[in-house]
């Protein structure tokens, strides 16, 4: 085989790559602002589910979590009597999107904290309810703080993605080692693999970038 | 059976203190690699802080090139690549070796950064304060700029050593017996999934709470201001 017909199987590959990036990074994301506001509740039940949220999926390995979802979950669920059996495809990306979820939450958590006290001060004074100060005054400022951290998360998180393949999800990386099965050319599909991966991240820079610019435009509108 | 230790399938509780010790042996080849990992992710880092920094950018910008795509591909393919393309020209290295050597370059790309930023984040001052006492480079650069970069460094450097020991189960699929692959292994054997991946995962989040105790208790017992080398 020559190595350009490599290139058909491992754009379905990537393309299947690219969906699970963008899922689980959207999961994350929202993950990310529930738990991340969630830990700065005056709320201790929140308080203490967004704490225990992050804590685990920070504190353990992802492809624990993920072995942990694909294999230990349809047991316990045997245990309670409910059907617990995932697909690959959803336990990869719940398993992609809590972990990342759970940093991204710590970025949240930053950014809200870094936003000004006078803010708030300010936000009181012109007598805004705390939910209208954190949508309308906190968040608005607090996102393009959490935008160049989001950047290497989603990077982090197309990089992450290569381990559903060891659930047998058919991801770039999964029918790289098909075609390495089957033809024992290692150097030429790794190399291609690589260099795809490299593409990918680029791309996703790229896009982050933009949508950095995207969330930052009112800035230089005001000043 | 696994490492001569039979598991005793009889209670939940009695399964898992049995399989106990075979977990334990994994997590000691888990601590092996990351520390392995750690020592060739700081070795690496710093040649490729000084490749980067070189003034030359016939050097600079390879090195920069080099570790954004180290940074930019994932661990589990590089471990691929070492593990299958070094042996077709002629390095044969054991699994767990690879294994270590894939995560120091993985995160040696994380590390550069971290000794460069470091390095950068000396005030200004301090050079020309430097300069104006008649010291040479090398002398400001090892007694002056060394000292205060150290306290700034080790935090970042515990951090990822977490990391490394977070991403030491992917080594599992080159074989090698760390605490991930050992409970999937009790698991395949007793189609008992469940007791077996929670323990690690509980093992797993005592071990980077530890960890990360242990950079924070660093980082506070680092005099801020730097410290001499002598």
């Amino acid at each position: 085989m020559h190595w350009t017909d490599y290139i058909t199987p491992l754009m379905e590959g990537a393309w299947v790559t690219v969906q699970l990036t963008l899922y689980s990074t959207v999961l994350g994301a929202v993950l990310a602002f529930v738990f991340g506001i969630g830990k700065l509740s005056p709320n201790w039940a929140i308080k203490g589910v967004s704490v225990a949220y992050i804590e685990v999926f920070r504190g353990t390995s992802l492809l624990v979590q993920l072995f942990w979802l694909y294999f230990a979950l349809p047991l316990a669920g045997t245990a309670m009597g409910i059907d617990l059996r995932l697909p690959p495809v959803l336990a990869g990306v719940l398993a992609l999107g809590l972990n990342i979820g759970a940093y991204g939450a710590e970025v949240v958590r930053g950014a809200i904290q870094s936003v000004h006290t006078d803010q708030h001060e300010a936000a009181r004074a012109l007598n805004f309810t705390s939910r209208q100060t954190l949508w309308n005054i906190t968040i608005p400022q607090a996102i393009p703080e959490m935008m160049p951290s989001f950047g290497n998360l989603a990077v982090q998180n197309l990089k992450d993605t290569a381990l559903v393949s060891l659930i047998s999800l058919g991801d770039l990386t999964f029918r790289a080692e098909q075609i390495r099965n089957f033809t024992q050319d290692s150097t030429t599909i790794y190399s291609m693999l690589l260099v795809t991966y490299f593409g990918m991240a680029l791309v996703v820079t790229g896009l982050m970038r933009l949508l950095e610019r995207y969330v930052t435009r009112w800035r230089t509108v005001g000043g | 059976m696994l490492f001569g230790f039979e598991w005793d399938l009889s209670s939940p509780l009695a399964f898992a203190i049995s399989i106990m010790p075979i977990l334990l042996i994994g997590m000691w080849v888990t601590i092996q690699a990351t520390v392995l990992g750690f020592f060739v992710a700081l070795v690496l880092g710093l040649v490729f802080a000084v490749l980067k920094s070189a003034p030359s950018r016939f050097i600079s910008w390879p090195a920069t090139l080099i570790t954004e795509f180290i940074r930019d591909t994932p661990l589990l393919v590089q471990l691929f690549f070492l593990y299958y393309v070094l042996p077709e020209y002629g390095i044969v290295l054991p699994a767990f070796m690879t294994g270590a050597l894939a995560l120091g370059i993985q995160y040696s790309a994380y590390t550069s950064e971290v000794y460069r930023a470091g390095l950068e984040a000396v005030a200004k001052d301090q050079h020309e304060a430097a300069r104006a006492l008649n010291l040479s480079a090398a002398r400001t650069f090892t007694h002056i700029v060394v000292p205060q970069a150290i306290p700034r460094i080790v935090p970042a450097m515990g951090n990822y050593l977490v990391s490394i020991m977070k991403d030491v189960p992917v080594l599992s699929v080159v074989t090698v017996l760390e605490m991930l692959n050992v409970a999937k292994i009790v698991g395949d054997r007793t189609f008992s999934y469940l007791i077996p991946l929670s323990l690690v995962g509980g093992l797993y989040l005592i071990m980077t709470l530890v960890a990360s105790a242990g950079v924070r208790l660093l980082d506070n017992w680092l005099p801020k201001q730097g410290i001499p080398l002598k």
